[in-house]
């Protein structure tokens, strides 16, 4: 066996190690201020991502009232978990926009049917143009928007429950 | 006294661990006559661990809540099978437990293992005792599980209705049997590499700790699965979370070991590859339970998660794969690789299961870790769903099973007679099968046509080796490697119906009103509020019934007070050709309410084939252990 063979596994042990380790030494943070608070978000015009449910534009956002913008797909598991958290947030009172994500109506309806559905209208995203525009990179994801559709604030990740509080102090400084 | 006999043992069996270690150095170096030391030493740390365990359970069964565990994890009114269960589902006693194995099978590889040099063996007995003292000392400094509680609460504070589950009692320990059953392999390739001596024999020793790991891996998976699909409510059995892949990563290459030291052992070929394996291996049980225990990636289990342990099983991670890659770096040049063979063989034919297998292994490890090591080089967050996983592992998955049935009918070595007449008839009804399918059912997605094209071939083709023979003659092991591939196909049909056949409705429906779904006609006959110790919940009564008799199924759901969650308790009716699946959803407002049904043809398949696979293996096992079973036959035909 040649010696590069040889080494192979240790140097690749090395880099998955390397990687824990770094993610031990900084832990997840789900708070992540992005580049483009306070800049409006970028025009787009998704089309339904449901039967039933209105469509989504960058135009409906901006309704004089802060919104919650999120993304999600029915084949993401921490979107599963983060759906009371939605629920609760409505709930409360906040309006919330969703973005499925390279999803297929049926799934998205599967979803939303399964996990409760927080979102007053859903667009569908099937080649993530729209996410990319907003700078978010995965899902779940959700922004705070103003009521002049201006991107306050970025929370990458699920919503925890107990993070309830920070969306809503977002939600209440963006109006 | 009972909690601080258990901790003196503790410390005892640790710095038996070391002893074991040291004695196994002096011994490997120069003085041989210290053998014997080193297995005396591992036999008692083993007792002495298997004691502190022992203790453990005792402190449990009787509730005695001045002990800290106990009173965060067990309550007075509990069951008693719960009291016990209690003992090991949570970390520190599931740690405690995972140390009980690994000493226990060092203790156990002392005492009976005459199969290998007995240099490897000591060399291998030191390796263990070095497992052993790093997760000693884990448990000691890091999660003790006999500290006391002072002043002693008057009641426990488990009493989580959830976690009273006969799934969640076996479960975790099935599969920590197998993930440190694997630590034997490992150690048994540390200490072979360091003798120098890699050989049929070692590859003989090795194979039994490798399968039984195997078999309670199989077992410990499938019942996972099973538990999710019955428990979550969403009708799927395999999600690709985190921690479900953590318990599937050892399995694949535990899966790849059992082939490749088969090979070892027969033919005295792939020595490098074998040891490799039996290293990865354990540390892809090492990244599970690390994955599990840090939090570092995020996964619908939640389990209690403290980032310092997640640290101090790192650092073991760290040493103890590392140094075993080490050592391989260092060994494997002198390795002569035995028996040379052809193209077409039993060999060629393992080697292509064992890079499948690895390949998917990669695709599994690179896809779990790869939401870290994005983040890690770009700052990118992101996750990796289903998709990912379905698309890239399941065709590889279905080269390999349908593989699966070609290798056993090659002979080793070189394959002289012409092996494809025998592949006329599995052939020819996959054939049929396909054709049937894009006849019948045109429409179905192309995984779910194939898998069960193959399912169908492997099923004839796993059994050929059977044929023509008189079966009580035929060997064990080959009767287990049979089963198990037989099982492959089973699972397979299950998973490929189930995706293929699944009808599925969800409505919105009043009661009195009948829905229909697959060959049921479902009557939601009522709903009335019902209320457990810590929850209140809606059930429905559903009367099903396709043709004569109606059966009665009571789905819920739940409200949990404390945290404020909410659960889908399904109601599952099972049948020969399916299982019907039930669930009630929310209130829709105007006096309806939603109601998801599925139909699912011959889902219960896929577990059924996971028993078959673990029974083979326990065939397999059996074989190898009672020689005598097949007295007309000494060479080994079929590994």
């Amino acid at each position: 066996m040649s010696r590069a063979l040889r080494f192979l596994p240790l140097a690749l042990l090395g880099i998955i190690l390397a990687a824990m380790v770094w993610r031990l030494a900084n832990p997840g943070d789900s708070v992540v201020r992005s580049k483009l608070a306070g800049k409006a978000v970028p025009a787009f015009s998704l089309p339904a991502a449901i039967a039933g449910k209105p469509a989504l534009g960058s135009a409906l956002l901006a309704t004089g009232q802060p919104r919650l913008l999120n993304f999600f797909a029915s084949w993401c598991v921490p979107c599963i978990g983060e759906a009371p958290v939605l629920d609760q947030l409505k709930r409360r009172g906040v309006a919330i926009d969703g973005i499925a994500i390279r999803d297929r109506p049926e799934d998205v309806a599967d979803f939303l049917a399964r996990n409760g559905d927080p979102y007053q209208r859903v667009g569908s995203d099937t080649d993530s143009r729209v996410q990319l525009a907003l700078g978010s990179s995965g899902v779940p994801e959700s922004f705070v928007i103003d009521g002049r559709g201006i991107i306050r604030y970025q929370h990458v990740g699920p919503i925890e429950h107990d993070q309830i509080p920070l969306i809503l102090a977002e939600l209440d400084k963006a109006k | 006294m009972i909690a601080e006999a258990g901790l003196e043992a503790l410390w005892l069996a640790a710095a038996l661990a070391l002893a074991q270690l040291l004695f196994a150095v002096v011994a490997v170096r120069s003085q041989p006559e210290w053998s014997d030391a080193v297995r005396a030493v591992a036999v008692l740390q083993g007792l002495l661990t298997l004691f502190a365990f022992l203790m453990l359970i005792a402190v449990f069964a009787r509730t005695d809540l001045s002990v800290a565990l106990v009173a965060e994890n067990s309550h007075s009114a509990k069951p008693l099978i719960y009291k016990l269960a209690g003992a090991w589902g949570n970390h520190e006693g599931s740690m405690l437990l995972w140390v009980t194995v690994l000493a226990m099978s060092g203790a156990t590889l002392a005492a009976f293992s005459r199969r290998v040099v007995e240099r490897t063996l000591i060399a291998a007995l030191g390796a263990q005792g070095a497992l052993a003292l790093g997760f000693h000392a884990f448990l000691l400094f890091a999660s003790n599980p006999f500290a006391r509680l002072s002043p002693a609460p008057a009641e426990g504070r488990g009493l989580n209705p959830l976690l009273q589950d006969p799934g969640l009692a076996f479960h975790p320990p099935t599969l920590y049997v197998g993930y440190v059953g694997l630590s034997v392999a490992f150690s048994l390739a540390v200490g072979a590499l360091l003798a120098g001596d890699v050989d049929q024999r070692l590859a003989r020793a090795m194979r039994p700790w490798a399968l039984g790991a195997w078999i309670f891996l199989t077992l410990g998976i499938t019942a996972g699965s099973y538990w999710a699909y019955y428990e979550l409510g969403w009708g799927g059995w395999w999600f690709w979370d985190p921690v479900e892949n953590a318990s599937l990563m050892p399995w694949l290459a535990a899966t790849a070991l059992l082939h490749s030291v088969g090979v070892l052992a027969a033919r005295g070929a792939l020595k490098a590859w074998t040891m490799m394996l039996a290293m990865i291996a354990f540390a892809m049980s090492m990244v599970g339970t690390f994955l599990v225990r840090s939090g570092i990636l995020t996964s619908v289990h939640a389990f209690a998660v403290d980032p310092q342990r997640g640290t101090f099983i790192l650092i073991l991670l760290t040493l103890y794969t590392g140094l075993a890659f080490a050592l391989f770096a260092w060994r494997t040049a002198s390795l002569k690789e035995g028996a040379p063979f052809e193209l077409v063989s039993r060999e060629s034919g393992l080697v292509i299961n064992n890079l499948l297998l690895c390949v998917i292994l990669g695709i599994v490890f690179f896809g779990t870790l790869y939401p870290l090591f994005a983040e890690a080089a770009t700052g990118e967050k992101l996750s990796v769903g289903p998709p990912y996983f379905d698309s890239v592992a399941g065709p590889i998955a279905l080269l390999l099973a349908a593989l699966v049935g070609i290798g056993p009918l090659l002979s080793w070595r070189r394959q002289s007679a012409p092996f494809a007449r025998k592949l006329a008839v599995p052939s020819l009804a996959a054939a049929t099968v396909l054709v049937t399918t894009i006849i019948l059912a045109p429409d179905m997605r192309l995984l779910p046509r194939f898998g069960l094209a193959v399912a169908t071939a492997l099923a004839i083709a796993s059994l050929l080796p059977l044929t023509g023979r008189n079966f009580l003659r035929v060997p064990l092991a080959t009767w287990g490697m049979a089963v198990a591939h037989f099982g492959v196909a089973v699972s397979l049909a299950g998973m490929a119906s189930d995706s293929a056949f699944t009808r599925e409705r969800l409505v919105a429906a009043k009661p009195g009103d009948t829905l229909q779904v697959g060959p049921w006609s479902i009557q939601l006959h009522g709903l009335a509020p019902t209320a457990g110790p810590n929850w209140t919940a809606i059930e429905a009564e559903l009367r099903a019934s396709r043709g004569r008799g109606v059966e009665v199924l009571k789905p819920q759901t739940r409200y949990f007070t404390d945290p404020p969650t909410e659960t889908n308790e399904a109601a599952i009716l099972t049948r020969l050709n399916g299982q019907l699946y039930t669930v009630i959803g929310k209130p829709t407002g105007d006096g309806s309410w939603q109601v998801r049904l599925w139909w699912k043809p011959f889902v219960t398949f896929i577990w059924l084939g996971g028993a078959l696979i673990a029974l083979g293996g326990v065939l397999a096992l059996a074989g190898r252990a009672f020689k005598g079973w097949r007295p007309f036959r000494r060479q080994e035909r079929y590994a």
